[in-house]
């Protein structure tokens, strides 16, 4: 797959983030927080209206008190660019990996691949 | 390639008796410096076209930097006593004061009461230059850079690298892009997890507990360290692109001086030979 940085600033009614705390989403004025980032879908609901997705592997996202919010994730690709069944075989191919794993090292870098795998078959 | 040309034409050319520069030796002054220029202009344009690749790949790094320094910058971490400071230059020079300005600023920090204990140097210009005078404080280097851009990963590298150790704050150095004619030597805050945990209005923010706040911590050490890199190469390559534009110039200014040396010498040359055979012709008579 390639690999593409994007950076936006765009000015939002809500977005919606997956967070080890839970699924929730920001709207002005929401209280300070911060949070890690599961992989999971981003969803952007601009001014005009319009929700943008996008699938992140993993990252954070801090809300600051005067309203501007930053989320910085490891990795991000469009829904449109997931290949369901690439992402399929990615899945068994992890899961496998986690169950022949030897070490804790490995195990959790095979549990890492299970989650972003699953998250992405989720997003189909 | 200088030195076996002087030894030939030693041999070859008159000795001056005046011990004025002889044709030959301004001959090879002018090709010398005619090589030079060629170098310099071509490193100017590979620097140039590096520069705009440097460029473009900053601008998302340095949003994931101001998205990851702000933080720090609107809570006031307390510095603590135990510092880390992680020096970002690169393996290559002939790109103006980059890395000596880097050094300067952690030299001068040194002398002030910020000293630092610990160093982790990223690249062989900054080990050469803080060597020296801070040897004992470094726990890592890191070379290869500069050859190629640096990615995600080369950051996750450094980041590990430092989390490795214990400190209470850290600073990453690094020359901020500006313009293409200027650059700063500034630095990012990094306060450890302990120094951030201890301050209470971090628990101004929701939904933060110990474990948020280690990746939190952790994530964004590394894309401090992603973005401070990306700034160093926009700015190196920039420095570099204007160094060798002065030297090409310059060069060409003694390319200038030179010649007009060099035809003044000829001319001498055929007016002395001229003066003997006429002298020698009226002897004759």
């Amino acid at each position: 797959y390639q690999r593409r940085v994007r950076e936006a600033v765009v000015s939002t009614q809500s977005t919606g983030i997956p967070s080890t705390t839970g699924h929730f989403g920001i709207l002005p004025n929401h209280v300070p927080t911060i949070a890690i980032l599961l992989p999971g879908i981003v969803a952007i609901t601009t001014e005009a209206g319009e929700v943008q997705k996008f699938f992140v592997s993993s990252g954070t996202a801090t809300i600051h008190a005067d309203s501007t919010v930053q989320i910085l994730a490891e990795e991000i690709c469009g829904l449109e660019d997931i290949d369901v069944n690439a992402a399929r075989s990615g899945l068994e191919a992890a899961q496998s990996k986690l169950a022949s794993a030897a070490d804790d090292v490995s195990k959790a870098s095979a549990q890492i691949e299970v989650d972003v795998y699953s998250g992405m078959v989720a997003t189909a | 390639m200088a030195v076996p040309m002087l030894r030939t034409s030693m041999m070859l050319s008159p000795t001056s008796a005046r011990g004025m520069a002889t044709l030959k030796d301004i001959e090879m002054r002018l090709k010398s410096v005619k090589n030079i220029r060629k170098i310099t202009s071509s490193m100017k344009m590979v620097s140039a076209a590096k520069f705009s690749r440097a460029e473009r790949a900053l601008k998302p790094a340095r949003v994931y930097g101001a998205g990851a320094v702000s933080l720090y910058e609107k809570n006031d971490f307390a510095e603590g006593s135990d510092r880390l400071i992680i020096a970002i230059s690169s393996d290559r020079g002939l790109c103006g004061g980059v890395h000596t300005n880097i050094g300067r600023n952690i030299k001068a920090t040194q002398l002030s009461d910020r000293a630092v204990s610990k160093a982790i140097i990223v690249g062989d210009k900054a080990k050469a230059i803080l060597i020296k005078t801070m040897g004992d404080t470094f726990l890592a280097t890191f070379n290869n850079c500069g050859k190629k851009p640096s990615s995600f990963s080369d950051a996750l590298n450094i980041a590990e690298e430092v989390l490795t150790h214990d400190y209470d704050s850290a600073s990453i150095v690094f020359s901020k892009f500006k313009n293409v004619v200027s650059y700063n030597t500034t630095a990012y805050p990094v306060p450890s997890l302990a120094v951030i945990e201890a301050n209470d209005a971090i628990y101004a923010y929701d939904e933060v507990d110990n474990e948020v706040l280690r990746c939190y911590q952790e994530f964004t050490l590394a894309n401090l360290v992603h973005a401070s890199l990306k700034e160093q190469e926009a700015s190196e390559q920039s420095a570099r692109m204007n160094a060798m534009e002065n030297a090409t110039r310059n060069a060409g200014e003694m390319i200038d001086k030179l010649t007009l040396l060099y035809n003044r010498t000829r001319q001498a040359v055929i007016t002395r030979e001229l003066i003997e055979i006429i002298s020698g012709a009226n002897a004759l008579e």
